[in-house]
């Protein structure tokens, strides 16, 4: 049964079980790797891409629930708030092994949308769903704040 | 750690020298390290010049002499031969080969920066290529800490002896002496004229020189470092950023299909009835395949149970779940690990086998005017890696190719040939980026599992080990029971020191009923113990292992660390002392330790004593840097308090001090750390930094919330969060990170950080609450947030 989805602004038509979650949608069928799979069960915050914007969970989302909707991944993610995170990313080091840092990103990315000057509080509201055994959270925390100010 | 280490799995990753692959390489020293051949003419404009065009050399028109074989193959760490690491395109590209597996702790930037120094290549045309597991490369296993200590000395040469054949060729085609050109920046010019010639034009004319002796290479002087020692950015974060790079999950491969594997609950328990009609109902549901049995020894074998085949990984998930199967108990069906702790703890009771010693620990203890003793407790870990492990191996009739996020592509190479009986040469592993590994990664049970469902499919098959498969059926982290005693003189000065430690070894992996730990572990921390009185022993008590026991970041020092930190600490109080003054005291006057002088057996990392004494004076640097960049004795707010330990593991000193608050509900919260390393020559200061951050903060987590049990033979947790990790809101506030400026021989980063964190906790509570933690983990799993008991509070 096919269903179409808009990703990154792009309508891909995919026939995938009914109720397959978006995660294994991106990954296998259409070789979208950049978002990962840490759990499966939306602990960890590795799947998370934006579904009209809001940070959601890959790994429990059925893709077919998504009709209409505009998913964003970690490929297509852009704009002022995207750009100001991958740039401080890369001059600041951020990622280790970078694994989890797709869902960092879109978290990050999606906090920064929505409040331009994250106080601590905010970052653990935002960021304590996303777990980095690498442990680069004082990283993120530190590069969230230098990308606020320059969004 | 190393298999070899601890004395077991002898041979298998060791370099055979000889053999078809070496007498290649040996060819490709005089001729390989060019790519391409495209004509061109390369245009630079240079300061002072209106404008220069570079000639472009005709290498086949320049006579040269024949060269002879690569006298490099054999340096210390390993084959040195230029052509072995690095490829030098027309268009100036520097393809640096990294045999090294990258797992976050950047040894494609490190392995880079070294080599790319001595070269004196420019950094922005450098590009990295991933080596397949060959023993042409040497040591591969990553793990241990020792990508650098290993491979300085000889990636330096092998830079350094590709600058100087390429020098070398400028000056034969100027009609120069060697000494009139000099490199720099991937361009080498000469003393008698303005021209320059690019390495990219000079590669091939380089290619036909003799490679030099050790003897004719010069190293740059470390003041002349470009790279090495500098904060160079990491070659892999641009693209994370963009969600580009391959890790071993996300391998993909024409007509691939998808595998999960249903394994038994219990170490060697087997596989009985199955019924599959649900499975294979499944919409995207191919086929099952009953892997065989495990028997013990454990080894890097499949586990067994049954492998769900699908078209994509949900499907196999969900025929996994539809799946029946009997399980037939096994030989360990009766684990249950709160028992086990309660026998460990017995025998850490009783006297051990002596595994060091120095004076008469009976008679001091016995003499003491005041003695201590004290029992910790450290329970299974697990490494979880972000990503868990995957592999996809393919077959071509005989021939086996796989791609997985292994530490060993060598040992993966080898165990297929021994568990599957093909010959190595009909084998390659190709080493993917690894989303962490932590220890996990080196133990390559899951791509023998893709080699046997691709076998049986047909097909290329990737086999995904779901949260639930990593946190149930790893290699664990060994459990521990410890005992620790002290006898002081009246003046508090501690005068017998006796430590006993009781754990399953990783032996017990790879022998049937191995239960002595062994002489690598116990020098983790135990046998290695750098304090000064004039009594000490260390014992070692037996004790079987039940799940499959392996090596997690920094392995047998997290608990080791843990106990003899914290005693240290119980001593200071038991005297009524300062904890980092009674800790400097302990560790003495300056002076290098040799265990194997008090009769300990002490691998020391693998390295020579001489090389990499053990250091009281480094050890008690750090501490004093540690604690001056914490404020050590500072006024505290009410509920805080101040941790210190101090450890040599991985051949580098560390030490940390940790704040932490208490609130009076018992809320625990870290508002900083400070930790100051040694690790001597340090080639990126920004990455070390990383992982001393990484480092602490596994260790933290581990100590607070970290804890695999096992109830009738079967791990009882299975995901986040009954198998709990720190998250950003419980990571400290601050964190800051000095190094010790030092050309001493390079040592670890990626382990040592995590053996002092769990102590520096502990002793932080402690001096926050009066309440001594000696069982980890802290809070465990079930707690809703970071908190004490009430009762235990201060």
């Amino acid at each position: 049964m096919a269903t179409t989805l808009n990703i990154n602004g792009k309508d891909e038509t995919i026939d995938a079980a009914p109720g397959t979650p978006l995660l294994w949608v991106l990954r296998d069928h259409l070789k979208m790797t950049g978002t990962k799979f840490g759990c499966g069960v939306a602990q960890c915050g590795a799947c998370t891409v934006h579904v009209d914007g809001a940070p959601t969970r890959s790994c429990i989302t059925a893709h077919d629930s998504l009709d209409g909707a505009k998913v964003t991944t970690i490929e297509g993610v852009q704009g002022r708030a995207a750009d100001a995170i991958r740039e401080v990313w890369v001059k600041n080091d951020v990622p280790q092994c970078g694994y989890c840092q797709s869902g960092q990103i879109m978290a990050a990315t999606a906090l920064l949308a929505e409040n331009s000057s994250p106080s601590d509080e905010d970052i653990d509201a935002a960021m304590s769903g996303n777990i980095c055994r690498c442990a680069t959270y004082m990283s993120i925390r530190r590069a969230i704040k230098e990308a606020a100010s320059e969004v | 750690m190393f298999l070899h280490d601890i004395g077991i799995i002898p041979g298998g990753q060791k370099t055979d020298a000889v053999g078809k692959d070496t007498l290649s390489i040996t060819n490709l020293s005089r001729r390989g390290f060019v790519v391409g051949s495209s004509l061109f003419v390369v245009g630079v404009a240079l300061a002072g010049c209106s404008s220069y065009e570079e000639p472009k050399i005709d290498p086949d028109a320049i006579d040269l002499p024949e060269a002879g074989p690569s006298p490099l193959t054999e340096v210390k760490g390993g084959d040195a031969t230029p052509a072995l690491w690095i490829a030098i395109e027309e268009d100036g590209t520097v393809k640096i080969t990294c045999h090294r597996s990258e797992m976050g702790q950047q040894v494609w930037t490190s392995m880079a920066q070294i080599v790319a120094d001595e070269l004196e290549a420019d950094w922005s045309k450098v590009q990295i290529v991933q080596a397949e597991g060959h023993e042409r490369y040497g040591d591969q296993n990553t793990d241990g800490s020792r990508s650098v200590r290993y491979n300085f000395h000889r990636l330096r040469l092998a830079g350094a002896a590709m600058r100087q054949m390429l020098t070398e060729a400028a000056a034969v085609y100027w009609k120069m002496q060697p000494s009139e050109c000099s490199a720099s920046q991937g361009l080498v010019s000469n003393s008698q004229n303005s021209d320059t010639l690019s390495y990219g034009n000079l590669a091939k004319l380089a290619a036909r020189l003799q490679v030099p002796g050790e003897a004719d290479i010069t190293v740059k002087d470390p003041k002349d470092w470009r790279y090495i020692n500098k904060e160079i950015p990491s070659l892999t974060i641009p693209q994370i950023t963009r969600g580009e790079g391959t890790f071993g999950i996300d391998v993909d491969k024409p007509g691939m299909v998808y595998a999960v594997i249903a394994r038994p609950p219990q170490l060697f328990g087997k596989t009985g009835a199955v019924r599959d009609a649900d499975t294979l109902a499944v919409p995207g549901v191919l086929q099952t395949v009953k892997l065989p049995d495990a028997k013990p020894p454990a080894l890097f074998q499949a586990l067994g149970g049954i492998a769900v085949v699908a078209e994509d990984t949900w499907a196999a998930i969900q025929g996994r779940n539809a799946l029946e199967v009997d399980w037939i108990d096994g030989p360990n069906a009766g684990y249950d690990s709160e028992a086990f702790a309660e026998q460990m703890q017995q025998t850490a009771k009783r006297s051990g086998t002596v595994r060091r010693k120095r004076g008469n620990v009976a008679s001091g203890l016995s003499s003491a005017a005041n003695r201590i003793e004290a029992e910790y407790y450290a329970p299974h870990l697990s490494q979880s890696p972000m990503e868990p492990p995957a592999a996809t191996a393919q077959w071509d009739g005989d021939k086996l190719e796989c791609w997985a996020c292994v530490q060993d592509p060598q040992a993966t190479r080898q165990t297929l040939s021994d568990l599957l009986k093909i010959d190595k040469e009909n084998i390659t592993v190709n080493a993917t980026w690894l989303g962490g590994a932590f220890g996990r990664k080196s133990k390559p049970d899951f791509v023998v599992e893709a080699a046997l469902i691709a076998k049986e499919v047909g097909k290329p098959v990737k086999v995904t080990w779901t949260r639930e498969d990593e946190v149930r059926h790893g290699y664990y982290h060994s459990v521990s029971a410890q005992r620790l005693e002290a006898g002081m003189d009246e003046n508090g000065r501690c005068t017998s020191y006796l430590h006993r430690t009781v754990f399953p070894p990783i032996a017990s992996t790879f022998v049937p009923g191995m239960d002595v730990p062994t002489d690598g572990e116990m020098g983790l921390g135990a046998t290695d113990v750098p304090f000064a009185m004039p009594n000490l022993q260390v014992e070692s008590g037996n004790a079987k292992g039940h799940l499959r026991i392996g090596w997690l970041r920094s392995v047998s020092n997290i608990y080791h660390a843990f106990a003899v930190q914290s005693f240290a600490a119980e001593m200071a109080h038991a005297a009524g002392r300062d904890q980092k003054e009674y800790l400097l005291e302990l560790i003495g006057d300056a002076r290098t330790i040799d265990p194997g002088d008090e009769g300990a057996t002490y691998p020391n990392y693998d390295a020579s004593i001489e090389e990499y004494p053990i250091e009281t004076a480094r050890l008690t640097n750090v501490v004093n840097m540690a604690a001056d960049m914490a404020k050590w004795g500072r006024d505290l707010p009410s509920g805080h308090g101040l941790g210190i330990a101090v450890h040599r593991s991985f051949l580098s000193y560390i030490a940390t001090v940790i704040e932490v608050a208490v609130g009076a509900d018992g809320t625990l919260t870290i508002p900083g750390v400070w930790l100051a390393l040694d690790a001597g020559t340090v080639i990126n200061p920004r990455h070390a930094r990383a992982q001393m951050e990484g480092g602490t903060i596994y260790g933290l987590s581990n100590a607070l919330f970290g804890e695999i049990t096992a109830k009738d033979g079967a791990v009882v947790q299975d995901n986040f969060p009954s198998w709990r990790v720190l998250r950003m809101g419980e990571a400290p506030r601050a964190f800051e990170v000095e190094i010790v400026k030092s050309n001493s021989a390079p040592a670890g980063v990626g382990e040592p950080a995590t053996p002092p964190a769990a102590p520096a906790l502990t002793n932080a509570i402690f001096n926050a609450t009066g309440h001594r933690i000696r069982k980890l983990p802290i809070i465990g799993a079930s707690g809703s947030k970071l908190s004490l008991p009430a009762k235990e509070t201060a």
